[in-house]
């Protein structure tokens, strides 16, 4: 293997942003490839300043390249225009470190946060020169994984990988690399494929879709079932115990060129049990595991130091639960050794005045808009989908927002959710002008924001029978918040587009058939469809139609309860069960609590995996109004309004 | 390091000394496939990382007080880049070369070089440091001139000599291009005050050219327009960057100004 940056020099200066293909980021290692090491190209399938600040990728990269046995480099899927480039001139898709050739690793894993952007694996795989369809592979070609939230329905993408890394990643890479160790050191010998993959579905972790035989019953599947003796029938997914030993990455990223999320990130903690039935990151990555504090702070410290970074992220699926929060935000709002003053942000802010505070606190200067995600209007509807915020939590959240000298709040809702009613929708506007009116109070200029969404059902959850809503009704209940909102020139809507809601509806609950759809797609031209300007309804909807499927059954049909469904073979830590009574207790508007803080009730994730929550405070935070203990019927008052007097001063001496 | 608060409470007045640090490098490699805007992201970062107490701009978001001069553009190198850092603490007293802190630590001139050159990617490189009081003039003001070299691929040396005669002996050399949505057209003759064949390979010509900065610069890249429409330009290179003061020219920082070593090893 030998680096290709000489071709590729040549086609730079020829391409939109060229940064994207040249590597050269702080803290990269560009390891040395020895012919017993396993080689890795680990992929983001989208461009490079959507997929270099992904820490998945980051830490497997790190811990991959610490094993004597491995080696590990990055690659990105290449815009357009560089991709002909590469065709034209008979160049490879590349890695960015050695710059060498993908189709020259041992192995090609792509992290799968979301999935519109399938065909851009078909792209990439192609680019690489690696035969699309796992079938067509042979011996020499790369091992194809995939991983990350989406491929916990990896149906859809079942012809095309050869594995599938379910759950944490950190110690699962490492499995998987020392059975393909023993392999590449017998020299890969002819026929010996599919016996590789046979050994690696004996992991925990590893489904390996070709030793599975579907079968259907019409348009139903009749049965997924193992084809040898030796796989098992239900694959379960990786839970990393104590994230503490797994302080990675150790040496975040810095790149040269501009990317989204371009500061020092530190996880705090991974998993949660808020229960928001909506959320497939809440679902399938319990439990709560939160990372020491100590070693928060020192991430955070020596990060800063050796990235020249001056802002940090302290990330989480909801940071303000982490125990010690108000602790750790203001140690590093002092800390004298960081360079120069550091901002900290908080995404997955909780609608309280807690929250509030603690956002107060850290930004100092800038204080142009605050977001919160009430999700669902009505109080009803947030019932359903067990995000127990009421209106007066809302707008105590907002009171204090706007009194702390915030001129602007954006509110993220979902529509489209299960039993949801036109009154429901327009609630979201009237919660939306009421908060206007706070607002008015402290700021002649207030306004509100409202980011609206159509909501997409996810496999592992409990809404994974729920029918999706078509494209025609999340445009028309789309419409009504426009049409309500019209009148109030301080309530700005902004809506995602539908359409491309219905596809990524498809690619969530489909099952293997939708292989072929995804491939006639890329064919037809279709890559970066998560992206506005290349997104093509009719191509989907024309190979929809040539593969003689029907994007109603996939979509918008609610599921039975004996259904087999395309995942049912893949355990994300919750029974089915669980979720089955989930769903039932959410259209009968009964909530579930946070159990981090309360007794166990047995969804599956800690009692089937011999894990439990690791969480510092044995009580829930201060004003957190959702699983604190409270009547889950009613909701319960919180106390969320803040004093002015209470806060600490902007520009306060650090 | 944190910056030092300014005594006077707001970023600096005009009855304040100002040292202003004057920073030579270089930039080669992959590193040139980067912005203008990138390239400033990157020496944020290592100013930070270095801990040069910098003095920051007034306002709602304050930003270190660091100026940059004439844009590079992305995919060129260059030996001679240049910013100013307005430094927040003043050395020893009596003493400019240098930064020191509240708490005596002193970085010599020495010290500065190889630790920014630390901080920054591979590629680019501090090559000289000057510290001044006052303000003077920004570099965008002060450079005039810029000495270039830039190669066209595929062109064979005798149409390079023919096409160097024809571009010395044209009187004029009208060209449009967009600038700001709007097409604009200029005569970029007057700018040329040097064009000559430096070498020739089997991959083509390299020129050396001395080119105006005013009242627009005026790029490499529009010569190869000019010469060979049909051709790519190869890798291009800034060598030098010119003021013009009473009838001389200088480069606003010599390497020579740095007796220290200037070349620290580093593959690009």
């Amino acid at each position: 293997m030998t680096t290709l940056w000489p071709q590729i020099e040549p086609l730079l200066p020829r391409v939109q942003k060229p940064a994207r293909y040249i590597g050269c980021e702080d803290g990269m290692t560009e390891p040395s490839h020895e012919p017993h090491k396993v080689s890795w190209l680990v992929m983001y399938p989208d461009t490079y300043e959507i997929g270099l600040p992904n820490q998945g990728i980051q830490i497997l990269c790190e811990v991959l390249n610490e094993r004597d046995d491995a080696v590990a480099e990055r690659s990105y899927t290449p815009w357009p225009d560089m991709a002909a480039q590469l065709r034209s001139n008979n160049v490879p898709l590349f890695s960015l470190e050695t710059h060498r050739g993908a189709g020259d690793f041992d192995v090609i894993g792509f992290n799968l946060a979301a999935e519109l952007v399938y065909t851009n694996v078909l792209e990439s795989l192609d680019l690489a020169g690696v035969p699309l369809r796992q079938a067509d592979r042979a011996d020499a070609d790369p091992i194809v994984v995939i991983g990350g939230h989406a491929s916990f329905n990896p149906e859809p993408m079942a012809d095309f990988v050869d594995v599938v890394a379910l759950g944490d990643g950190e110690e699962l890479v490492g499995d998987i690399t020392e059975v393909l160790h023993r392999w590449k050191s017998t020299g890969k010998p002819q026929g010996s494929r599919e016996a590789v993959l046979r050994e690696l579905a004996q992991i925990q972790g590893c489904y390996i879709p070709s030793l599975y035989e579907v079968t259907y019953d019409g348009d139903f599947i009749a049965a997924v079932e193992p084809k040898y003796a030796d796989v098992p029938e239900v694959v379960y997914k990786r839970t990393v115990a104590d994230l503490a030993e797994w302080p990675y990455p150790k040496n975040q990223l810095v790149p040269m060129s501009e990317v989204v999320h371009d500061r020092l990130n530190v996880e705090v903690f991974r998993g949660c049990t808020r229960g928001c039935r909506f959320c497939q990151a809440g679902m399938i990555t319990r439990p709560v595991r939160e990372r020491p504090a100590d070693q928060v702070r020192t991430m955070i410290s020596e990060g800063l130091k050796r990235t020249g970074y001056d802002e940090v992220t302290l990330t989480s699926l909801s940071t303000a639960d982490f125990s010690g929060i108000e602790k750790v935000v203001a140690d590093t709002v002092n800390d004298p050794t960081g360079c120069g003053d550091t901002t900290i942000s908080l995404p997955s802010l909780r609608v309280d005045a807690f929250t509030v505070g603690l956002a107060a606190q850290v930004s100092n200067a800038r204080r142009s808009g605050l977001t919160f995600a009430p999700e669902a209007g009505s109080w009803r509807m947030r019932q359903i989908i067990n995000k127990l915020i009421l209106d007066e939590d809302l707008y105590g959240a907002v009171e204090s927002a706007f009194s702390e000298g915030w001129h602007r709040v954006k509110l993220y809702f979902l529509t489209g959710l299960p039993s949801e009613m036109d009154e429901d929708t327009l609630a979201i506007y009237d919660l939306a002008a009421n908060c206007v009116e706070i607002g008015k109070k402290y700021h002649p200029k207030a306004s509100v924001t409202v980011s609206l969404g159509g909501y997409v059902p996810k496999a592992h959850t409990p809404f994974q029978w729920f029918g999706q809503n078509s494209a025609e009704e999340l445009n028309r209940k789309i419409g009504l918040v426009r049409e309500a909102s019209r009148r109030n020139p301080r309530v700005n809507l902004k809506w995602h587009d539908s359409k491309a809601s219905s596809i990524e509806g498809l690619a969530s609950r489909g099952d293997r058939r939708i292989g072929r759809v995804i491939e006639r797609v890329w064919r037809e031209g279709g890559v970066f469809q998560e992206w506005g300007e290349y997104f093509n309804l009719d191509l989907w909807h024309d190979a929809m139609a040539a593969e003689g499927l029907s994007i109603d059954f996939y979509v918008t049909r609610h599921r039975h309860e004996d259904e087999i469904l395309p995942w049912d073979h893949i355990h994300a830590g919750l029974h089915r069960d669980f979720l089955w009574q989930d769903w039932q207790d959410s259209l009968a508007g009964h909530g579930i609590p946070d159990c981090r803080w309360t007794p166990c009730y047995d969804c599956g994730a800690c009692t089937e995996y011999g894990v439990e929550h690791v969480v510092a405070s044995p009580v829930p935070p201060a004003g957190g109004s959702q699983g604190t203990g409270q009547d889950l019927s009613a909701g319960n008052w919180v106390p969320v309004t803040l004093s002015r007097a209470d806060r600490v001063p902007s520009g306060a001496p650090t | 390091m944190t910056a030092a608060p300014n005594p006077n409470g707001h970023a600096d007045t005009h009855d304040r000394i100002i040292h202003v640090m004057r920073v030579r490098y270089n930039k080669h490699g992959k590193i040139r496939f980067t912005s203008h805007r990138d390239t400033a992201r990157m020496w944020e970062r290592a100013i930070r990382r270095v801990g040069i107490p910098v003095v920051r701009t007034e306002g709602f978001t304050p930003r270190p007080r660091v100026s940059f001069g004439l844009a590079l553009p992305t995919g060129y190198e260059s030996t001679g880049e240049y910013l100013d850092v307005v430094v927040d603490t003043p050395p020893a007293p009596g003493e400019l070369n240098g930064v020191g802190y509240a708490d005596g630590r002193r970085l010599t001139v020495a010290d500065l070089l190889s630790q920014l050159t630390d901080a920054l990617p591979v590629g680019m490189q501090v090559q000289a440091i000057e510290f001044r009081e006052g303000r003077g003039d920004s570099l965008q003001e002060q450079v005039t001139r810029c000495c270039w070299t830039f190669e066209i691929i595929g062109l064979d040396e005798s149409s390079a000599h023919q096409r160097v005669a024809e571009v010395l002996d044209s009187s004029s050399i009208p060209t449009t291009r967009v600038h700001k949505g709007r097409q604009r057209a200029d005569d970029i003759r007057p700018a040329i005050f040097h064009l000559a064949v430096i070498d020739s390979g089997p991959n083509g010509v390299t020129f050396e050219t001395e080119l105006s900065t005013k009242p627009r610069v005026v790029r490499p890249s529009e010569l190869v327009e000019v010469m060979a429409p049909t051709r790519e330009m190869g890798v291009a290179v800034r060598t030098k960057q010119l003021i013009e003061q009473d009838g001389a020219r200088r480069e606003p920082l010599s390497i020579a100004a740095t007796p220290a070593p200037h070349v620290i090893a580093h593959a690009s």
